[in-house]
């Protein structure tokens, strides 16, 4: 252990020339948070007998996922031992990133916040497709990359292959890249020493107005948001009152400070320092990411660039099973959106799924995750629809609309209908080309172009309609590659395309959960797809039931129910009558169970199987 | 396995009953149910309450013995007497069911019916059946149970086919149910009923008429003919789970129906109860009946189920309890249950229903009333019968008498 370091920077009062603010870009799994603990205990800001495993990682759903979605700032004072700066303490502010595709602007506003990062890789691994891009973002940024081979310990590890890989992505030396142990330590202090040597300090304008730029914003049950910032120009100090420049609202600065990793309370934060704010307010969206902040007595009139309001690109319709669920699901929705600006959702009702609400998402793990926290954190049981993209529509008459609900497509003259598009990055062994190209073709991809990364790892670009992707690409990604594929994808506008909508139809009539909006030459095989299973799922009624797929009034599957001839038990229990009783109470509550669609009751399963993949669950693990 | 009892209140341990169930009680008839709870082998198919030899070994010991059991029911039949108190009525039906009543030797059968003669006394005309195993009668038994007062015998012939037998465990061979109708004809026996089971896996349609052909052909007066249920617990239901036998399909069981249908009523059997078809009204089981028109009988043996006047009941079910019980004194019974004004309702529809008879329109609610109108027009209830005030099953309705009773009720 080295020695504490001496002449702490204070916040506030702290040298730019002396800061240096860095962030750890790292696939899931190779490191990140093991990396991140040692970086506590070697500048000793976390005591030995105090550190637990991943001290950072605070939901408990990320522990357990492996998926740190909020990012952080940690203030980590170190004396270089090599080099210029050799026995002065340093001041590191390692910030911490979200690791997933649905989080990039948040990733992106992290980037913004740093001037260098570490590029986490696992030794026995290389490179994955998210890492590459979120590699692009930094590059983008201009930060200054330190390349890392991490898990050289392991006996799999092949540092010198993949030192190679990450010297030609990034066109640096092999020798430059450092290799480390997050676990045993090993490396990491040079790693350390690599930062200060290498990442430049902040520049800022220190008597100018203060402008902070909103990297996060958490919202913690005690204290209301927590805002992290980072101070590019002037002073904040505690207790003045600040502005968020783009609403206008003004908030008191209750306390300002750093983590260290504990929150910290301070004076103010100068130029290029990291921090945190907290004004009292009540819900993230009050303070967004990419927002700027200034004082609201002589503040800043411009702006920092880049703020975007965050978009949701996939919803899905959320129902409680039990319909008496329906208030938990709303308060529980509410609070979730407390730490999650980019959570929309309103209310909606469905013929055949009840009350419930269509809820916005980034992407799919945001999807995941939400609903993975309103089952487990509030114990709801959901229903959720097959998550579908924001279509926009424009008449023949010129009215455009736009659709988050399939079953709200419109049905009159449709001039164009456009849709959102991704490009994708698929990062796999070379091996797996035809599969790749093959499935991508199938989604209607378009093909950018194609990298060897080294000898037998390629990088593939695609453009593909984010509806393609949402419900089981990633799956299929995975299973064609044997897992060894890694996907990333940002959006990249949107495209026409020749869309229609496909209905399902119970004995003639429409329901709305399994309303789709497909490419035309997809419908059919939905259609077909759809009727099949539902044909397996509902059970036998009085009456024939068809169901049928119909575009508009074009029908283009049917299957039929057939009738149920045989519903009476024959034989006469020895007296026992009052079993044949309680049998009967036990199916009219069955029957209570049973949705009717029209004159059909189909019981709640059979909507829960029919929206569900054939393919398997289509959870997380990205 | 014999499956399982419902759950209720406990019953007193004198057996007696609330008092308004005995209210009114010498207008309805009163039957007496005997059961009989042994078998040689146990059929893979039957979840009733009965067991083979070894099965008991070692459980009960010497009370839950065969040797013994028409004195310990006739214990209970003595109990009977006690808790029904100056009730005046005879007794208009007894019938002795199983297990295999005819292990037992037919003076011990007649030994249980002289104690209700004895206690009770019997109605004249009254009917007196007993079910009887094909394989475990003779000329000289059926004799011996006719000159001891039996006028009924039910036999369980369930299949003319070797194979279909063989599936159903059964250990006779086919032929001899038939014989066994003679023999009871001969014996004197007015009334011979036979079972039938159809819809058992690997029957065809072709055997199951060879089946009521077969049946109808030896002259009984009665026949009772059930879809092969898969009780729960059954050796048949572990061998379907496990994929050795198929599971039949209920279209099978609907075709069969109709087949039976079509064939009995070709040959003069009319159908008064769902699974039941009859020559005649003297033929039809009157014992069968007043289950279903809620009228009382006093089931005893163990896991015996009885009726009186609202109240349900239900004996200990295994055979060394129930015989331990009225040794020391106590009323075998198990649980009860004292219906309500709304569980009769909704009983009398689900048993009346399924009578030829049907069940009187003014039981319904507005809801169910609603429903049978509707049921008339999907050709679920006969439109005749439904302009005099009755709910009377279609032939399709039959079939789905169940889906009907569930909407009836409401
Ligand atoms: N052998 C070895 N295992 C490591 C090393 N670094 C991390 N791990 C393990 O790799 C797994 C993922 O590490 P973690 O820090 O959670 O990765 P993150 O998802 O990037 O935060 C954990 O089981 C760690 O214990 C290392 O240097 N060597
Ligand atoms: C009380 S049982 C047994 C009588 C007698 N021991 C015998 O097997 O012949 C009366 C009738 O119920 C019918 N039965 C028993 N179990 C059945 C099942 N699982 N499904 C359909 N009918 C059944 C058979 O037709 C049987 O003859
Ligand atoms: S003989 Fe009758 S009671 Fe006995 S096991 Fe077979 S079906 Fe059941
Ligand atoms: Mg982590």
């Amino acid at each position: 252990m080295p020695a504490t370091p001496t002449h702490v920077p204070e916040p506030s009062r702290t040298d730019p020339a002396l800061i240096r603010n860095f962030c750890i870009i790292a696939h899931i799994d190779h490191g990140k948070s093991t990396l991140a603990d040692r970086m506590l205990q070697l500048t000793g800001v976390v005591e030995q007998r105090q550190m637990r495993a991943q001290y950072l990682d605070r939901m408990d759903i990320e522990r357990e996922r492996g998926i740190t979605i909020k990012s952080q700032a940690v203030r980590l004072p170190w004396a270089p031992t090599t080099g210029d700066g050799e026995g002065t303490t340093h001041v590191l502010n390692m910030i911490d990133t979200p690791g997933h595709v649905d989080f990039t602007y948040e990733v992106s506003r992290s980037l913004a916040a740093c001037e260098g990062t570490i590029l986490l890789v696992d030794a026995a691994q290389g490179i994955e497709a998210q890492t590459l891009a979120n590699l692009y973002l930094a590059l983008e940024n201009d930060l200054t990359i330190i390349p890392v081979l991490n898990k050289i310990d392991l006996p799999a590890a092949q540092p010198e292959k993949y030192a190679a890989e990450l010297a030609h992505i990034i066109g640096c030396d092999p020798s430059e890249v450092l290799k480390v142990s997050a676990k045993t330590g090993e490396g990491v202090a040079e790693l350390l020493n690599k930062v200060v040597a290498e990442v430049p300090p902040p520049v800022g304008v220190a008597d100018a107005p203060a402008r902070a730029m909103i990297f996060d914003s958490v919202y913690d049950s005690y204290r209301g948001v927590v805002t992290y910032v980072k101070v590019v120009d002037g002073q904040l100090s505690k207790r003045e009152r600040i502005q968020m420049m783009s609403t206008g609202a003004a908030h008191e600065l209750l306390e300002i400070g750093v983590s260290s990793p504990e929150m910290t309370a301070s004076d103010g934060l100068g130029v290029g320092e990291v921090g945190y704010l907290i004004t009292g307010v009540k819900d993230v969206r009050q303070s967004k990411v990419g927002d700027t902040v200034t004082q609201l007595h002589k503040g800043a009139t411009e702006a920092l660039g880049g703020y975007k309001d965050p978009k949701p690109m996939v919803f899905s319709g959320l129902y409680p099973l039990d319909g008496s669920d329906y208030p938990e699901l709303r308060d529980a929705l509410d609070k979730l959106q407390l730490n999650d600006a980019a959570l929309v959702y309103e209310p909606e009702t469905s013929a055949a799924l009840g009350f419930g609400f269509r809820v916005g998402f980034l992407g799919l793990l945001h999807l995941d995750v939400i609903r993975e926290r309103l089952e487990r954190e509030f114990g709801l049981d959901l229903i959720a629809t097959a998550p579908n993209v924001v279509y926009r529509v424009i008449m023949e008459d010129g009215t455009e609309c736009t659709v988050t609900n399939p079953s709200e497509f419109p049905t009159g003259k449709i001039a164009e209908v456009y849709e959102p598009m991704v490009r994708a990055t698929v990062l796999a062994p070379s091996e797996f080309v035809g599969a790749i190209m093959e499935l991508c073709q199938s989604r209607r991809g378009n093909l950018l172009g194609m990298d060897y990364l080294s000898e037998d790892r390629v990088e593939l670009r695609y453009t593909l309609p984010l509806a393609e992707i949402v419900f089981d690409f990633f799956d299929q990604l995975k299973s064609k590659t044997r897992g060894y594929a890694s996907l990333d994808y940002e959006p990249t506008g949107e495209q026409t395309s020749e869309l229609v909508k496909v209905d399902i139809l119970l004995h003639g009539d429409k329901v709305d959960a399994f309303s789709a909006i497909l490419h035309k030459d997809k419908a059919y095989a939905y259609g077909v797809r759809m009727a099949g299973k539902l044909r397996e799922l509902i059970p036998r009624q009085q009456f024939e039931v068809p169901i049928q797929a119909a575009i508009g009034s074009r029908v283009i599957a049917r299957e039929t129910v057939r009738a149920i001839r045989k519903d009476v038990l024959a034989k006469c229990y020895g007296g026992d009558i009052s079993r044949k009783r309680k049998l009967l109470e036990k199916q009219k509550e069955g029957k209570k169970r049973m949705k009717m669609v029209g004159a059909v009751e189909v019981p709640q399963e059979a909507f829960i199987a029919a929206l569900s993949t054939d393919e398997g669950d289509s959870k997380g693990k990205k | 396995m014999p499956s399982v009892l419902p759950d209720g209140e406990p019953v007193p341990h004198d057996g007696s009953l609330p008092a308004p169930a005995l209210a009114g009680a010498a207008d309805r008839p009163l039957g007496f149910y005997l059961h009989v709870p042994y078998c040689a082998t146990r059929c893979g198919y039957c979840d009733f309450n009965t067991y083979t030899a070894t099965e008991l070994r070692g459980s009960g010991g010497v009370l839950a013995s065969r040797d013994n059991y028409a004195q310990t029911l006739v214990d209970e039949v003595r109990l009977a007497r006690k808790v029904l108190g100056d009730d005046p009525r005879q007794v208009e039906t007894v019938f002795v069911g199983g297990g295999t009543p005819t292990l037992l030797a037919a003076a011990d059968l007649g030994r249980m019916l002289a104690a209700i003669r004895d206690e009770f006394g019997l109605a004249d005309g009254a009917e007196i059946t007993t079910e009887a195993n094909p394989e475990s009668v003779d000329p000289a038994y059926l004799a011996q149970l006719r000159a001891s007062g039996f006028n009924r015998v039910s036999f369980g012939m369930q299949s003319a086919r070797q194979h279909v037998l063989k599936i159903l465990d059964r250990t006779h061979t086919p032929g001899r149910p038939e014989a066994c109708v003679s023999e009871a004809r001969a014996a004197g026996f007015d009334h011979v009923n036979l079972d039938l089971i159809y819809g058992t896996p690997g029957e065809s349609d072709e055997d199951w008429q060879a089946s009521l052909d077969a049946a109808i052909a030896a002259g009984p007066d009665h026949v009772s003919a059930y879809a092969l249920i898969v009780e729960e617990g059954t050796q048949l239901a572990r061998r379907i789970r496990r994929g050795e036998i198929p599971m039949t399909d209920d279209d099978v069981h609907a075709d069969r129906y109709l087949m039976a249908e079509e064939t009995l009523s070709a040959a003069g059997f009319g159908w008064y109860e769902v699974s039941n078809w009859a020559t005649s009204v003297p033929g039809r089981c009157r014992h069968n009946e007043l289950y279903w028109r809620g009228a009382d009988w006093w089931g005893a043996g163990p896991g015996a189920h009885s009726h009186v006047g609202g109240v349900r009941w239900w004996n200990v079910k295994h055979p060394g309890a129930y015989a331990q019980a009225l040794a020391e004194g106590r009323s075998p019974g198990a649980g009860r249950e004292v219906l309500s004004a709304e569980d009769r309702r909704v009983e009398r529809i689900l048993l009346e229903l399924r009578l030829a008879q049907g069940c009187p329109l003014e039981l319904l609610a507005p809801a169910g009333a609603r429903a049978a109108a509707r049921a008339v027009s999907d050709g679920l209830l006969q439109s005749e019968p439904y302009a005099e005030g009755r709910a009377v099953l279609t032939l399709r309705g039959r079939l789905l008498a169940d889906a009907v009773v569930r909407d009836l009720v409401d």
